[in-house]
């Protein structure tokens, strides 16, 4: 029974998850639009709906549509699964976000998060090192010289990003002394919920976050997908829904991102003065709120993709290269070098 | 049968398919991506028997980062045409001889250890505080070699793909 | 050579040394990002297609009009110019005598009995309305409109005429 129960909880979480980032994920692709006409003086899409609210519906549609065309020579297997493990990986990273603290059913107190394995950070590392096989096999099996071009250059990008990324968490983990998504938020509500990580390591933020930037391909290191030089990058050959499968994947990535760097540096579902709110109102209405709260930062910093999306030019590739390597790395081993020194120093 | 027997087997059968696809796949692609199914199940052998640490880490470095490697060149590699070396019949005992001398080993140490059914392993045993406290009391000086080497190893890396002549000025 | 800076807006492109936060790159990147951000509050430029109308520039070379003098007589004299100044060569003339009592129609002896533009050869550059002395052709702001027939767009009397009732304002046009 109590496991039915369980079951039966993890299900229903799983896919509210699931639907939530789909459709945030549609809706990324509207507001992407939007904001990319309102930073250049444009009104964007407004023909679907109100304000075009049905664009991304009409763009599905579309890729439904079209013809699903296959290249006489791609190997025909690698090519179909491409899409679908580039999709996989970016809808698994989010298994591990703590959503909110908890809602109380019954007698019982039931976590809103789909699993809190407690190496929750090494998971997301590794899901997000899996996410570079969607695109080099897609790339690969296009049997194109352009997609092997995005492929090869996504996958050494993506090799050499992870480094700093992974350094710039070990020195989160030092301060925080845990791997657990849903520690580390609840440990961020101290300050009446004002004790966010980002105090702590700005440095390992900023080095974070031009990671998370590089590992979805989004500007300025969408070199993968380069337009000007690769045509399309790794998907030039891919049509109908399987291209929109690519696509889409880049914006649920974008929107995992965004839900990681708000729980591990800007305090996750805390907000300012949540703690007085769980003494003096309900308990679930206050969770409620902390999930609006973690969602409006999630957005934010989606809107933040955006927005530097449509100011910074893209790097060279050479300079990619040089950022991950000459800056990146000796900064974030800097940066935990410093980290040890002060915990040990304040310990 | 439990949920989690259910589950070593299922992980056996696809850890031992995979490896033979492995082994026997034409393609080398196919061959590669057997390998990483592969290390998958063995994660999740890991996972099952409550070392997440173990299991995660092992996805990180060899299925996210090695076999992308390994992916990488032979992409970079011209695959129209694919032939086959003809081997020679030396080379092929010589082969099963060292399969064959590993496989004893393997089973020598098998037959050595207590019954593998019953050790079902105490339920700390693989979590990071664990690992961490045994790799920085009992093992300390081993795992400071290891950082250090891995270090010079990634600093040399850096310091290679300079241009050459500033290697000249160092 | 003497530096001409007529513009005020010349910038010399110099190879200068980057400053310190110029090359840490992200205080650079922030305002962009500033810059950027300035234009999500300011007023958007586009025309929505189908709702709003563009507003035309009073020299818009658009469709014909042939003009009436104030007592509704037509000013063509059929003299020609217009055809032979078109580049295009897509007006067509036929002249006639102004018989006796039509005095009413046609301001001067001659008239053109055939007036026909072919839109679909007009390029709307205009030269006519410059070649023609009675000051009878003019280009307006109106459209001319999408057809499914390529016979219809060649334009007659009849279309192109303006009628007195609603008179083509051409008062903005700066013809010399």
């Amino acid at each position: 029974m109590v496991f039915e129960a369980f079951l039966l909880e993890k299900t229903i979480i799983v896919l509210v998850v699931f639907v939530v980032t789909l459709s945030i994920a549609a809706y990324s692709t509207y507001g992407e639009r939007k904001v990319a006409a309102f930073l250049q003086d444009r009104i964007g899409p407004n023909m679907a709906g109100p304000y075009g609210i049905w664009q991304p519906l009409a763009d599905g549609l579309k890729m439904f549509m079209k013809e699903d065309f296959v290249p006489a020579a791609a190997n025909k297997f690698l090519y179909h699964i491409g899409p679908g493990l580039s999709m996989l990986t970016a809808l698994m990273v989010s298994a591990v976000i703590p959503w909110g603290k908890s809602l109380i059913i019954g007698d019982g107190e039931a976590s809103v998060q789909v699993t809190d394995i407690n190496v929750g950070i090494l998971y997301v590392l590794g899901v997000v090192s899996l996410g570079v096989y969607g695109v080099m096999i897609g790339g690969w099996a296009s049997n194109n010289k352009y997609s092997l071009m995005g492929a090869l250059r996504a996958s050494s990008q993506m090799i050499s990003y992870e480094l700093p990324m992974g350094l710039s968490l070990i020195a989160l983990v030092m301060t925080t002394g845990t791997l657990s998504f849903n520690e580390i938020a609840a440990q961020q509500s101290g300050w009446n919920g004002m004790e966010w990580n980002i105090f702590y390591q700005p440095l390992g933020f900023i080095i974070f976050i031009v990671c998370a930037f590089a590992e979805a391909n989004r500007t300025p290191f969408d070199l993968p997908e380069c337009e000007a030089e690769l045509v399309g990058g790794y998907h030039t050959e891919y049509s109908s829904m399987k291209l929109g499968f690519y696509l889409f994947s880049e914006y649920a990535h974008m929107f995992v991102s965004s839900a990681i760097i708000a729980t591990l540096y800007f305090g996750g579902y805390n907000f300012p003065g949540i703690n007085t709110l769980y003494e003096i109102m309900p308990h679930n209405v206050v969770t409620a709120i902390s999930i609006g709260v973690l969602m409006i930062k999630t957005l934010f910093f989606i809107f933040l993709f955006m927005w530097v999306r449509w100011t910074i030019p893209r790097f060279r590739y050479d300079q990619l290269m040089d950022l991950g390597w000459k800056k990146l790395v000796p900064l974030a081993i800097a940066n935990i070098v410093l980290t040890a020194g002060i915990v040990l120093l304040f310990k | 049968m439990g949920i989690t027997e259910i589950a070593f087997y299922i992980l056996a059968a696809i850890g031992v398919i995979s490896a033979l696809v492995t082994v026997t796949a034409r393609h080398p692609i196919y061959s590669i991506l057997g390998l990483v199914t592969c290390f998958f199940s063995i994660s999740g052998h890991y996972i099952l028997m409550n070392a997440q640490f173990l299991g995660l880490v092992n996805i990180i470095v060899y299925a996210g980062a090695i076999i992308v490697l390994f992916l990488f060149v032979v992409m970079m590699m011209n695959l129209g045409e694919i032939q086959e070396t003809s081997k020679n019949l030396i080379w092929k005992i010589m082969a099963a001889l060292a399969a064959g001398c590993l496989m004893l080993v393997l089973v020598a140490a098998l037959k050595v250890s207590d019954n593998l059914v019953s050790a079902q392993p105490d339920n700390n045993i693989g979590l990071v505080e664990t690992l961490g406290n045994v790799l920085l009391h009992e093992y300390l000086v081993p795992f400071i070699m290891t950082s250090i080497l891995l270090n010079a190893a990634m600093i040399g890396a850096v310091l290679l793909s300079n241009k050459e002549n500033k290697l000249q000025n160092i | 050579m003497a530096e001409y800076n007529l513009s005020n807006r010349k910038v010399m492109v110099s190879n200068k040394k980057m400053t310190f936060s110029e090359r840490l790159y992200l205080p650079e990147i922030l305002r962009g990002m500033g810059v950027t951000i300035n234009h999500l509050f300011k007023p958007k430029v586009t025309y929505v297609y189908g709702k709003d109308i563009r507003p035309f520039a009073t020299t818009y070379r658009g469709q014909h009009v042939l003009k009436r003098d104030d007592e509704g007589r037509e000013r063509c004299v059929a003299c020609g110019m217009c055809a032979v100044a078109c580049p295009a060569e897509a007006i067509t003339i036929v002249a006639a005598e102004r018989q006796p009592g039509e005095e009413h129609l046609y301001r001067e002896e001659k008239y053109a009995s055939t007036y026909e533009i072919n839109m679909l050869r007009c390029i709307f550059c205009g030269l006519c309305e410059y070649a023609c002395p009675k000051e009878a052709i003019y280009l307006t702001q109106r459209l001319v409109e999408v057809e499914t027939n390529r016979r219809d767009f060649i334009y007659t009397k009849d279309d192109l005429l303006e009628s007195m009732d609603n008179r083509i304002d051409i008062s903005q046009r700066r013809l010399r």
